[in-house]
């Protein structure tokens, strides 16, 4: 049977205050490419033609969701369809009235970002004085009954925040805290440099983390998104290309992840001329690495092709320069060695006492500025 | 968890239908759990107010059996291991 999808990331807009350094976001974000945003119709007709085609999970990110003012109409609808809705979101100048008419509308989930575990790191890695706007919305999301997600990307300057970091989510009593490792594509992979932690760091994180997860059971959710290029074998990105996931951009496209839209090699769809279902089922983008039809070797032959599926297309073509070979963080991808560099220059940096690269922040000015650069 | 605690679904879990799977699930913040015909009628009963001793009572008249809670019981206990039920007085 043909696998149907399980999960729509609708990414409403890439407009936002922050400015992080490590953002998902194509480095291109505020060229044409993404200008022209879906209407109000036009999103709750994805919502519609996703849930008919299989998703039950839906989460509104971005850049920053809650700029688009028809939020609100967003979520009734998916709501009404019978999607279980996530917003994912800064939280920046959102006020207790607004996440109220969400909660109206059927939102079920609330996901928040922090940058750091005290206001100076916090804001200086968001590149926008937000933290006291995400303490405010974090209480604010428990006194209105929702269920609360932290969100912290990971990186050399917050790593060691991680022990900081648990008991802020315990202390706000949310469900789940999300310490994602940083994966290196969009805005990241511009700062590699600046944002790669040492193993020593990973090490000492991954030991707080066992140890709280210990101590705190089932009250708090402790999700660990592995650094991969510290690792031997590659993630199954996505739970394997165009098996359970899309993503549909603020113009429309569609995209088996987040980041595919990088890769240059691939054509992409938009909903605005095709329906969901025709773009899942026959879309290039889609197609391409469906399956395990396309592997090369080492995984053709691998045993783990079926645990891990080849890894990631899109580091396979921002790393290797050719989405259609390993996973260049797999230990037997001829690739390895681009990874291992990257690895061992961080490791030289820090034994030398180098302070680690300055970062670019996301913004637009600076999108448009690599744009032209090319 | 006794006889006489009342068992409820957790706020951040939904009950929800899935068409196009033939199914019904439970869907969480960043997952969900499949659930068979008998889980469904389980969990519509745990609205906060019966107790677990009543809602076997309850399933066994329905489906005219004996002999349920030990498995009712099994089921709600690994919900709520993935905080997907709680239990009030």
């Amino acid at each position: 049977m043909d696998p149907k999808p399980l999960w729509l990331l609708a990414e409403l807009t890439y407009k936002c205050p922050l400015q992080c350094p490590y953002c998902s976001n194509p480095l291109d974000f505020a060229g044409g490419r993404f200008r022209r945003e879906l209407s109000t119709a036009e999103w709750c007709r994805v919502f519609r033609e996703a849930k008919a085609l299989g998703v039950l999970q839906l989460g509104l990110s971005g850049g920053e969701p809650t700029l688009r003012p028809d939020l609100d109409e967003l979520i009734r609808t998916a709501h009404n369809v019978g999607l279980y809705t996530s917003l994912i979101t800064s939280a920046y100048r959102l006020t207790r009235e607004r996440l109220a008419t969400l909660k109206a509308a059927g939102l079920d989930h609330v996901q928040i970002s922090i940058q750091g575990a005290d206001e100076e790191t916090s804001d200086l890695v968001a590149g926008t004085a937000a933290y006291r706007d995400k303490i405010a919305a974090y209480h604010y999301t428990r006194e209105l009954g929702f269920p609360l997600t932290l969100n912290v990307v990971l990186h050399r300057r917050n790593l060691h925040q991680v022990e900081a970091l648990i008991r802020l989510a315990e202390s706000l009593g949310a469900e789940r805290i999300e310490l994602a490792n940083t994966q290196f594509y969009g805005w990241a992979l511009h700062n590699r440099d600046a944002l790669m932690p040492t193993k020593g760091q990973l090490d000492q994180a991954w030991q707080v983390v066992q140890r709280e997860r210990a101590r705190l059971g089932t009250t708090l959710e402790i999700v660990w998104v592995l650094p991969d290029y510290h690792e031997q074998y590659p993630k199954p990105c996505m739970g394997g290309w165009a098996r359970a996931y899309m993503t549909v951009t603020p113009a429309g496209e569609v995209w088996p992840c987040h980041a595919a839209g990088r890769i240059t090699t691939l054509t992409f769809e938009n909903v605005r001329d095709k329906s969901l279902a025709w773009i899942w089922e026959h879309s290039d983008a889609f197609q391409r690495f469906r399956g395990d039809a396309w592997m090369p070797e080492p995984c053709r032959s691998c045993p783990r092709k079926a645990q891990d599926f080849g890894g990631c297309r899109c580091q396979a073509f921002l790393v290797a320069g050719d989405a259609a070979v390993t996973d260049p963080v797999c230990s037997l991808s001829p690739h390895r060695p681009l990874i291992d560099a990257v690895v061992a220059a961080v490791e030289r940096s820090a034994t030398t006492g180098q302070s680690p690269d300055e970062w670019t922040y996301r913004a637009a000015p600076a999108s448009r500025a690599l744009a032209a650069k090319g | 968890m006794t006889d006489a605690s009342s068992p409820r679904l957790h706020p951040k879990a939904r009950l929800q239908r899935d068409d196009v799977r033939g199914r019904d699930v439970l869907l969480y913040p960043e997952g969900l759990v499949t659930l068979n015909a008998t889980g469904v009628e389980i969990l519509k009963l745990c609205d906060g107010t019966r107790s677990l001793a009543d809602i076997v009572v309850t399933l066994e008249r329905r489906y005219e059996t004996t002999g349920l809670a030990a498995d009712v019981g099994a089921f709600l206990e690994g919900l709520a291991a993935k905080g997907l039920v709680t239990y009030g007085p």
